[in-house]
């Protein structure tokens, strides 16, 4: 494959008259250069590659090519960019393609002008407000349990639907509420698997050691327990247009699950889908929220919900979603794709999981029936419907969980 | 072994490789690092350790991961039954419980696992950790402690030092992610599916009989069911499958015997929905663009 890029003769301005300080030197730049484009290149990547600059023959770019790619990559991302950063690199090529992206852009500045501008969970509610105000003496299900409760301010909090939750002061008080029940979803979990996992089998050579002394007779038996292992939480997050008021809140109930569960991974999609994860793998919550905000504020149009499913089964779901996952779809379930299509890609994950939970904020609402064609199709695969317009309808997930 | 000569040599064995992969061969040995191969499953991962192992003419030592592989199954064991036996024996002798300890604890009851006996060959042997995202992560962890002293400490006999490096072959499929630790330590290459010109060479290197222009077509064929959208996409091995099939039954061209194309995709295809996914239309419009 290196060959159909590389022309044997050779850039005036490449590799033949370079040798000794200078090839290191032009080395080490290009190494620097594949670490900004976020390959894992460490020390001992670097010395190898001068190692092999002193034995390989250079003559040929190609083989230079061959050999860097094959030491400096580590997953099959860098292995389909390493062309591109070689030819602009070395033989000066595509060099606009390459300032563009090798100049990352640094870390958060777009959060931080997003916070300037306001609180990011603000703005995505902002829409809202006037509504709100406007729906003050209609019977919405979160005034009515709000009376019935008549407890603490956080009770009442926990009811009210997130539709109405507009201030950032609101909104942060949300976020606690949801980072604490993120952390006890997890306790439970694991406690769960503790109690469970009492399949204990017999230490062999712990018992031999033990019975030397008596002649080889195993009186005294030594164990051993399997090990522990946590559920794996997938979310698939629906950050559409209708589901806008909501995302808000859960991108925030994202990161604490990402956060807290040793196991994780998170999904956001509209049009399209996109690996959330690794932008919101940041301790710093109202860094990482930020960032997730802006990927999920960033469409417009309709929902595909069955292509984007078929996104995820196609390229994720092998590395993402086993036996023990539970997959966790938030949705409205109003897709303008075909709901043959979710149907079909939602049995295709049912086949791969252990739970499919689909959470639904439109459950919570008076009156709401699950007639959306896209909602019907995915039904018969969901092993959990369950409302999640408040945080008491999340709380209440806790014990289902803690029985998967 | 110069560099230019491992395709060859990999081609004698029947083995075809591209410039990248003899490339990445011989900087393992070069380099002593393991090797990482990444790709689809059925794309010849597996093969490359294998004749790799032709090549160097030496011992192939296999282990092959799953969930749940732990230190005993991989590294050591002891002969629980022989030292069972031994204890018993010396019981009437008097000899005292340390002594006994030290007999059954020694080499002669030790059971090798791959790992250690692939330190151990007087000839550096190649080891293949196949399909190594199977394991679970603690034993990722415990492989790059291994992969990078070339040493097991047995807490019985003391330190084992490596009498030979041993050629690290890891595959993985990508059913989970791996370390980055244990990315960092390997050196990398990605097999893709081979392109349909290579495709036919390996069927004309593995498949003697088989005539150059159906090898050709096979190939074409093949590439253009693996751009349908299929649950499982036919591998190297499921191409050559076929092939020996379509040789066997004497057919000389594709696009004369629709019938017999139809009827021997079995060998292509390996669930239900794709079987019906490739409907007899379809199937003649893909040996359409093909012949």
């Amino acid at each position: 494959m290196a060959a159909a890029h590389t022309p044997e003769a050779l850039a005036p301005e490449a590799l033949s008259p370079l040798a000794g300080a200078q090839l290191r030197g032009r080395l080490s730049a290009f190494l620097n250069l594949l670490r900004e484009n976020g390959f894992l290149v460490g020390l001992e990547d670097a010395s190898d590659c001068l190692r092999f600059a002193a034995m390989a023959d250079l003559a040929r770019p190609a083989a230079l090519r061959a050999g860097l790619r094959c030491i400096c990559c580590t997953r099959q991302a860098d292995w389909q960019r390493f062309d591109e950063l070689f030819d602009a690199y070395w033989l000066r090529r595509g060099i606009k393609g390459l300032l563009r992206v090798s100049g990352t852009p640094p870390k958060g500045r777009g959060a931080r002008k997003l916070s300037e501008a306001g609180a990011p969970g603000g703005s995505l509610g902002a829409p809202d407000r006037v509504s709100r105000e406007g729906e003050e003496a209609a019977g919405n299900p979160a005034d009515r349990q709000g009376k019935r409760a008549g407890a603490s301010s956080s009770e009442s909090l926990a009811q009210a639907d997130f539709r109405h939750l507009v201030s950032a002061e609101e909104l942060q008080r949300v976020h606690d509420l949801a980072d604490r029940l993120a952390r006890r979803m997890r306790h439970r979990l694991s406690r769960r698997e503790r109690q469970r996992r009492r399949g204990r089998r017999l230490d062999l050579r712990r018992t031999i050691h033990r019975s030397i002394g008596r002649g080889g007779l195993p009186i005294d038996l030594a164990w051993r327990r399997r090990r522990d292992k946590p559920l794996r939480l997938v979310v698939v997050l629906d950050a559409s247009g209708s589901m806008s008021q909501y995302s808000a809140f859960f991108v925030r109930f994202i990161h604490g699950v990402l956060d807290r569960f040793r196991e994780a991974e998170a999904f956001v999609f509209h049009t399209r889908l996109i690996h959330v994860s690794p932008a919101l793998r940041e301790r710093n919550a109202t860094r990482a929220v930020e960032r997730l905000s802006l990927i999920a504020q960033g469409w417009s149009g309709g929902t595909r919900i069955g292509e984007s499913l078929a996104g995820f089964n196609r390229q994720h779901a092998a590395r993402v979603v086993h036996g023990r996952s539970v997959v966790m779809i938030v949705s409205d379930g109003y897709d303008t794709g075909a709901p043959e299509l979710l149907g079909r890609e939602m049995a295709a994950l049912r086949r791969r999981t252990r739970r499919i939970v689909w959470l639904n904020p439109m459950i919570g609402w008076q009156d709401y029936e699950p007639t959306a064609a896209g909602m019907q199709a995915a039904l018969p695969y969901v092993d959990l419907f369950a409302p999640a317009h408040n945080l008491q309808s999340l709380e209440a997930l806790a014990p289902y969980l803690e029985r998967v | 072994m110069q560099r230019n000569e491992i395709a060859d040599h990999l081609a004698q064995v029947g083995y075809v490789a591209d410039s990248q992969l003899a490339m990445a061969l011989w900087l393992m040995e070069r380099l002593q690092r393991p090797l990482l191969l990444e790709g689809a499953a059925g794309v010849g991962k597996t093969e490359v350790a294998k004749a790799l192992a032709q090549i160097h003419d030496t011992r192939l030592i296999r282990l092959q991961c799953y969930e749940g592989l732990d230190a005993n199954a991989a590294i050591y064991e002891w002969n629980y039954q022989r030292q069972l036996l031994a204890i018993k024996a010396r019981e009437g002798r008097g000899e005292s419980a340390e002594a006994v300890e030290k007999h059954i604890f020694s080499e002669e009851f030790l059971l090798e696992r791959p790992l250690l006996a692939a330190i151990r060959q007087e000839k550096p042997a190649v080891l293949l950790i196949d399909e190594i995202d199977r394991a679970d992560e603690e034993f990722e962890a415990f492989l790059l402690e291994i992969l990078s002293d070339y040493q097991i400490s047995i807490p019985e006999l003391g330190t084992v030092h490596a009498l030979s490096i041993p050629l690290v072959v890891l595959t993985s499929n990508g059913t989970r992610e791996l370390s980055d630790a244990l990315r960092r330590r390997c050196l990398y290459h990605f097999v893709d599916y081979p392109t349909e010109d290579k495709e036919a060479r390996i069927l004309t290197t593995r498949l003697p009989k088989i005539d150059s222009t159906l090898a050709l077509q096979i190939a074409a064929f093949v590439a253009a069911v693996r751009k349908e959208d299929l649950r499982k996409v036919p591998g190297v091995a499921e191409t050559l499958d076929w092939a020996a099939a379509l040789v066997g039954l004497e057919v000389r061209d594709l696009a004369t015997e629709p019938k017999v194309v139809q009827d021997t995709l079995l060998c292509l295809l390996k669930t239900q929905e794709d079987r019906l996914a490739l409907a007899p239309e379809v199937t003649q419009r893909l040996l359409g663009k093909v012949a």
